[in-house]
């Protein structure tokens, strides 16, 4: 039952951007002659374009799809996870580790931790982290082919697979200078594509003053205080009082510093873009470049998200497909229920419908776009989902072949050879994309399994690199095994919690539930990455203490108080990396009062 | 030069910018009066956001012959 119909005007626009993403990477081949060109595009790239591939390769199809369904849950305090969360990381890398990732001539973070620790650290992270991302981007491919086929009606064979063999078209060829050239045309198109929607959407409701009004009706229907869906901070007092479920130490820990700092201050994925850039300085700048339309994000992706909640289904909207198919059409504004096999409305334990709210900012596409801008906003949701793939797959063959394949495999081969290597890890991390995404649509429950394993994995790693960073005496049997412990930490703590109204399973309490339940899955999953950051810090101190520390001429350049301070002084005051942080995190402090 | 210092980004994408946008102007006139901008509140937004992104299309091609970086 698709929702729309796309008209030759539409496909002609998705036919042009498909020529350019693939243009852009045939003439890029030719400047691809050594392995450091397609894994890290011969470290030349200037700081604004690897600012923008920065946050483009993480603008995959979880953040615009998904910070529109959280907007739609939660409200306007999903941009927590922008101001609390990923801007002051996206400084902290910049000013305080960048000096360490790039300075170090590390060719991925898996090496950064094999030159400061030792090799079973670096294999863990390089091994996990390989598999994590070949698996991400099979779950954002499988994403991409259940929407277009609900809302276009598409073959999901088909769109899977020519989303696959374009990024493998342009990734193949051009390696990653082309995953980020692309990158940066991606988040302009993203850009234009989603910008009229929140227009349409402001001026259809009146203004952010209308839309206040009518949230407000939705709120206290939800059971809390009328602004609760518009102010960010001023519920988080109480875990009851606001839709996150949580409470302002929950956010600032959990999010704010584990989650957020983890993921931007270690993630390959978005860390390779900076390593990419043409010098220090520039290297430095890249994330803070990347944290000024980062601040700005929220309006683009969070308010179609709780616009979609408030728009009402019968006002100017003449589509006609709608009426018939959709059972009882029980919808919240435009975001329609979930729909079971049977064609039957979902419903929870309280009987009340469950909204399908990842559709929110699709639905808006589709309610307020006529043909012509509808291609344009479709071709910026493919080129999301195709962006977010690419990342994954650059981030995966660089991994596989500097960090496993030539530490275990193939130690002296030519440049050429891991060039070639490269190449073949580019077919196989698709290929394994493909395949992971076949599993995802067939056995859901694996893919649950595996993504909490995933963020076991993931929540101690920033306790690691702080370490390792900022204390010499920190070794690689601390690291390693701290790493091991917060893992495990992770997956007990989990394990013996629970949220509200959830059954003991995917969600937590398989060892018991010992711990007052949690009044949201959110509030669980930060206290779970607090729980692991805290192990893994005291676990690497204390083993650390115990075993034997590196001489420290082995770790200049390495670790923050053996290495000298970036020189600066010829470099212009405003574009200074210093002068951009503070004027980042003052723009965000102005955010957070505005939106208090 | 190696790894990408050969090609100016802004070149590509100025130009794909510049095309989808003169495609978008050209359709809205074509379709001005349409009953289907019902949608989007009777505004005509192919023409006006196609001449949106032809400006920005038009000052990217125009810097990335400017700037020889």
């Amino acid at each position: 039952m698709p929702s729309v119909k796309l008209i030759l005007i539409d496909y002609v626009i998705m036919a042009v951007y498909f020529a350019f993403v693939l243009g852009i990477g045939f003439a890029l081949k030719r400047y691809m002659k050594s392995s450091t060109d397609y894994f890290l595009s011969g470290r030349s790239i200037p700081a604004w374009v690897a600012g923008l591939a920065f946050i483009s390769a993480n603008l995959g199809a979880q953040e615009v799809i998904g910070m529109g369904a959280s907007g739609a849950k939660y409200g306007i305090a999903t941009s927590h996870f922008y101001w609390i969360g990923a801007i002051p990381a996206m400084v902290f890398v910049g000013i305080f580790m960048m000096p360490f990732y790039y300075g170090s001539k590390a060719r991925s973070v898996p090496e950064y931790l094999k030159l400061r620790f030792d090799e079973k650290t670096r294999g863990l992270n390089a091994i996990s982290f390989a598999v994590m991302t070949i698996f991400s981007s099979g779950v954002s491919l499988y994403a991409m082919g259940k929407l277009f086929n609900l809302l276009l009606g598409w073959d999901y064979n088909f769109s899977m697979l020519m989303a696959s063999v374009i990024v493998l078209g342009y990734i193949f060829l051009g390696g990653l200078t082309s995953a980020i050239y692309n990158e940066v045309l991606q988040f302009f198109l993203i850009v234009f594509g989603f910008l009229p929607l929140v227009f349409l959407g402001l001026r259809d409701v009146g203004g952010w003053a209308g839309l206040q009004a009518r949230l407000a009706t939705h709120s206290v229907a939800q059971g809390f205080a009328p602004t609760a869906y518009t102010q960010s901070w001023a519920f988080m007092g109480e875990t009851t009082k606001n839709p996150i479920g949580v409470e302002w130490f929950g956010l600032a820990m959990g999010l704010g510093f584990v989650l957020s700092f983890g993921y931007w201050c270690t993630d390959f994925l978005v860390v390779q873009r900076a390593m990419a850039a043409d010098s220090m300085t520039a290297a430095r700048r890249t994330p803070l470049i990347a944290a000024i339309p980062k601040m700005l994000f929220p309006f683009l992706v969070i308010l179609p998200g709780m616009l979609a909640l408030t728009i009402g289904t019968t006002a100017s909207n003449p589509t006609p497909t709608t009426a018939v198919a959709r059972p009882a059409e029980v919808k919240q504004g435009i975001i329609p229920a979930k729909t079971n096999k049977d064609g039957k409305v979902e419903v929870d334990e309280k009987g009340k419908p469950v909204f399908d709210y990842d559709l929110a900012t699709p639905m808006m596409l589709i309610h307020y776009l006529p043909s012509g801008m509808l291609g344009l906003g479709l071709t910026a949701l493919l080129a999301s989902f195709m962006s977010g793939m690419a990342g994954n797959v650059t981030a995966f063959n660089t991994v596989w072949t500097y960090d496993i394949y030539q530490s275990y495999f193939k130690k002296d081969a030519s440049d050429e050879h891991y060039l070639w290597m490269g190449r073949v890890a580019t077919v196989a991390g698709i290929a394994l994309s493909v395949a992971a995404a076949y599993i995802a649509a067939s056995f859901n429950n694996i893919m649950d399994v595996l993504q909490l394993v995933f963020a076991f994995v993931n929540a101690p790693l920033f306790a690691t690199f702080m370490l390792g960073m900022f204390w010499k005496r920190s070794t690689g049997h601390g690291a390693f095994i701290g790493l091991v412990s917060g893992t495990l930490a992770a997956a007990i703590h989990h394990g013996i919690s629970l949220p509200e109204g959830a059954k003991v399973g995917f969600k937590g309490g398989y060892f018991g539930v010992l711990l007052k339940p949690y009044h949201s899955e959110l509030a669980q999953t930060f206290w779970t990455a607090i729980a692991a950051w805290t192990t893994c810090f005291l676990v690497t101190i204390v083993v650390s203490l115990m075993t034997k520390p590196r001489e420290e001429k082995e770790l200049v350049g390495l670790v923050y108080s053996l290495t000298p301070k970036p020189d600066e002084g010829k470099i212009a005051f405003l574009t200074r990396p210093a002068v951009l942080a503070v004027i980042v995190l003052a723009l965000t402090v102005v955010l957070n009062v505005i939106f208090f | 030069m190696s790894g990408a210092g050969g090609m100016d980004v802004r070149k590509p994408i100025g130009l794909m910018f510049l095309i989808v946008g003169l495609i978008l102007i050209g359709y809205g006139v074509a379709t001005g009066g349409d009953p289907m901008y019902a949608k989007s509140l009777s505004i005509n937004i192919n023409l006006y956001w196609g001449v949106a992104m032809a400006v920005f299309g038009a000052v990217f091609v125009g810097f990335s012959f400017l700037g020889k970086k």
